[in-house]
C-alpha cells in the first residue's frame, strides 16, 4: 500500500492528512513532493497528520526530518499530529521525539503556530 | 536428530525496492509462524527490511547485475535471518551514530541503528565481495508448568 496525501487549510495552516506507508521509494518521495509543493505555494505553516500512517521505515523517518529542516530553512514550521504508537516509539528510540513539535489535538496544534 | 519445528526458506532476488518488500513480507510471515507477539513481529519485519534496504541501496547500489540473498530459519530457540549483497563491503564501525547531536537532523543513516535496536543479535561478515548480515531474535523461553 503506497502513501496518500490529502491537503486542507485551517486558519492559515496547511494540513497534510497522510495515510498508508512512508517507506523507501514511493512513500518517501510522495511526502517530499507534498511538503515542497506546499512551500512552493508560499505556505510555511505545515501540519502533518500521521493518524492513518500504518508503517514508517528509516527512509520515512529521514523524510520527516528532511521535511522538518526544509520548512525551518524556509522560515516556517512543520509540526506533527496524531502519531500512532508505532511512529511514536520510533521517534522515541531515534531521539527525534524532542526535535519535532508533536500534538494529539488538531485545534491545539493549529493554535500553536506563531 | 532433526527438529520438527525448524523451517527454512532462501530467496535470491534482484537489487530492487520490490525485493525489499518481498524480504520484509517473508520476515513478517516467519515471525508470525514462530509465535512472536504482536509488538515484536513488526519490529522484526522492520529490522529485516532495513537490512534488505542496505543490501540493495548501499551494497549493490541498485546494480541489476547484482543480487541479494535472504535466508530465514526458525528453530526452537530463535529466528535467524541472513541477508547478503555483492557490494564493496560494509564497515559497521564506520557508520555515524544517528543519535549524536551533529547527526540527529540527518535525513538518512538510521537503518543499522534500528536493526540493532530491534534484534537480539546482529553480526556482520565480509564476503569479498559483499556483506552478510545475520539477524537473530530469540524466542521467549517457555513458561514452566504451574
Amino acid at each position: 500500500m503506497s502513501m496518500k496525501v490529502a491537503t486542507r487549510q485551517v486558519d492559515g495552516v496547511t494540513i497534510l492528512d497522510l495515510s498508508g506507508r512512508i517507506t523507501l521509494g514511493e512513500g518517501s518521495v510522495t511526502l517530499r513532493d507534498a511538503v515542497h509543493d506546499v512551500l512552493a505555494k508560499g505556505s510555511k505553516k505545515i501540519l502533518l497528520n500521521l493518524d492513518e500512517i500504518s508503517y514508517i521505515d528509516s527512509s520515512g523517518i529521514g523524510e520527516l526530518v528532511s521535511g522538518f529542516t526544509s520548512v525551518r530553512n524556509a522560515g516556517g514550521e512543520l509540526k506533527l499530529l496524531n502519531l500512532t504508537k508505532k511512529v511514536h516509539d520510533l521517534l522515541q528510540i531515534t531521539k527525534l521525539y524532542t526535535v519535532f513539535d508533536i500534538w494529539d489535538n488538531e485545534a491545539s496544534a493549529i493554535s500553536a503556530y506563531k | 536428530m532433526s527438529d520438527s519445528t525448524t523451517s527454512r526458506v532462501s530467496l535470491t532476488l534482484g537489487s530492487t525496492i520490490e525485493s525489499v518488500d518481498t524480504v520484509e513480507q517473508t520476515a513478517q510471515e516467519f515471525a508470525e509462524r514462530a509465535g512472536f507477539d504482536e509488538d515484536t513481529i513488526p519490529n522484526i519485519a522492520m529490522a529485516v527490511r532495513e537490512a534488505a534496504v542496505n543490501a540493495v541501496i548501499h551494497g549493490n547500489t541498485y546494480d541489476p547485475n547484482k543480487q541479494i540473498t535472504a535466508s530465514f530459519e526458525t528453530n526452537s530457540d530463535s529466528l535467524v535471518v541472513r541477508i547478503t549483497d555483492q557490494g564493496s563491503g560494509l564497515d559497521p564501525n564506520a557508520v555515524p551514530d544517528p543519535l549524536a547531536p551533529e547527526n540527529i537532523l540527518r535525513g538518512s543513516g538510521r537503518g543499522i541503528f534500528l536493526i540493532k535496536a530491534f534484534m537480539d543479535e546482529v553480526h556482520f561478515r565480509q564476503l569479498h565481495p559483499g556483506t552478510e548480515l545475520t539477524l537473530i531474535k530469540h524466542r521467549a523461553p517457555a513458561q514452566p508448568p504451574a
